[in-house]
C-alpha cells in the first residue's frame, strides 16, 4: 500500500488513458473537447514512459517523453487550426452537425 | 515512504478526478481549466519521482502554451456557451454503449498487462543510458539529447516549424477592403514622386489635391 511501485504509475497512465478513450467515443459535444482528449491519451503515454524510465534506470524514456511533447504540441496548433477554419465554412463544431462524410 | 505514497494518492487522485471533468464538463471552457489542472498534477508526480526537467518542460509547455491555445480556440469560436448534453442527445445516442464496451475492454486488458507482466533479469543491466546519480536530470538529459538524438532532435524541430506553417497557412484570409502596408511600394518611392516644389504666387494659395 504505501510502497510505491511501477505498477501504481502504470495503472495511473491506464486510467488516464481510458478516460481519454471514453472522451472520444462519448463525445457529444464541440470537436474542441476531443482535441483535449487525444492530449490525456498522449499524456497517459507520458506517464508510462517516464516511469519506465525512472525504475528501469534507462534515459531513453525521458527522451522520447520531450519529442512526444513536442509532437503533441505541432498536433494541438494545426488541429486547433483546422477547427478555426472549420468553424468559419460550417458555423458550427458540434460533433452531431459535423456530417458531411455521412458517418 | 509514506509521505511519497500520501502524495501519489493525491496528485493521481486529482489528475483522475480532473481528467474525468475534462470530459464530462459541459462548459467548454471549464474543460480547459480542468485540463491544466491535469498537466500541473502529472508534472508534480513527474517531479516527485525524479524527473524534473520534463515536470518543468510539462508545466511550460501544456499550462503555458497549449491550454492558453485551447482558451484563445474556444474563446474566440464562442461555443463555451452551447448547450452541451452528454447523453441527452436524441439523434446518434446508439453507439454510447459500444464505445463504453470498448473502453471497459481496453481498460481490463491495460490493466492485465500492468499487473501480469516481469522483468527479464538482465533488463537493469541491458540499458545504454542510464540514469547518473551524481548529475542533475537535465544536464544528463542534455547530455543524450546533444549527443546521441541530435538528429531526432533536430527533427523534431522541422515537425515544428511544418506545424507552425501549416497553422498560419490554414487560418490565413485575404480580406478584401483591407489598406495593407506594402514595404515594396514604401521603399521604392522616388524623390520625384513624393515632393514637388510649387511656384505659389503672392495672395493666392495652392490646391494640394490635384
Amino acid at each position: 500500500m504505501f510502497e510505491i511501485g511501477l505498477g501504481h504509475y502504470l495503472t495511473l497512465g491506464a486510467i488516464i488513458f481510458t478516460i481519454g478513450l471514453i472522451g472520444i467515443f462519448l463525445n457529444r459535444k464541440n470537436v474542441i473537447v476531443l482535441l483535449m482528449s487525444i492530449e490525456l491519451i498522449l499524456l497517459a503515454v507520458n506517464i508510462n514512459l517516464v516511469s519506465f524510465s525512472i525504475f528501469i534506470n534507462d534515459l531513453s524514456g525521458q527522451i522520447f517523453t520531450l519529442f512526444i511533447l513536442t509532437v503533441a504540441a505541432a498536433e494541438a496548433a494545426i488541429g486547433l487550426a483546422i477547427i478555426v477554419v472549420y468553424f468559419r465554412n460550417a458555423g458550427t463544431i458540434r460533433v452531431e452537425e459535423i456530417e458531411k462524410l455521412k458517418g | 515512504m509514506v509521505a511519497h505514497a500520501v502524495f501519489f494518492y493525491l496528485f493521481s487522485f486529482i489528475a483522475i478526478v480532473s481528467a474525468i471533468m475534462v470530459t464530462v464538463a459541459r462548459n467548454t471552457v471549464h474543460s480547459v481549466f480542468f485540463l491544466i489542472l491535469d498537466f500541473i498534477s502529472i508534472s508534480c508526480l513527474f517531479i516527485m519521482i525524479g524527473a524534473e526537467f520534463l515536470g518543468m518542460i510539462m508545466l511550460i509547455v501544456y499550462v503555458g502554451a497549449v491550454a492558453v491555445l485551447f482558451l484563445f480556440v474556444v474563446m474566440m469560436l464562442n461555443v463555451a456557451q452551447q448547450k452541451n448534453q452528454w447523453f441527452a442527445s436524441t439523434k446518434s445516442s446508439s453507439h454510447i454503449p459500444i464505445g463504453l464496451l470498448v473502453s471497459l475492454i481496453i481498460f481490463f486488458e491495460l490493466i492485465i498487462v500492468v499487473g501480469g507482466w516481469k522483468y527479464k533479469p538482465d533488463l537493469l543491466n541491458s540499458s545504454t543510458i542510464t540514469i547518473s546519480e551524481t548529475t542533475t536530470n537535465t544536464h544528463s538529459l542534455g547530455n543524450v539529447l546533444y549527443t546521441d538524438y541530435i538528429h531526432l532532435f533536430q527533427l523534431s524541430g522541422m515537425i515544428l516549424l511544418v506545424a507552425m506553417i501549416g497553422a498560419i497557412v490554414l487560418t490565413f484570409r485575404e480580406r478584401s477592403g483591407v489598406k495593407r502596408q506594402s514595404y515594396f511600394q514604401q521603399i521604392s518611392r522616388e524623390k520625384n514622386d513624393g515632393v514637388e516644389v510649387v511656384d505659389v504666387k503672392s495672395n493666392k494659395g495652392v490646391k494640394i489635391d490635384v
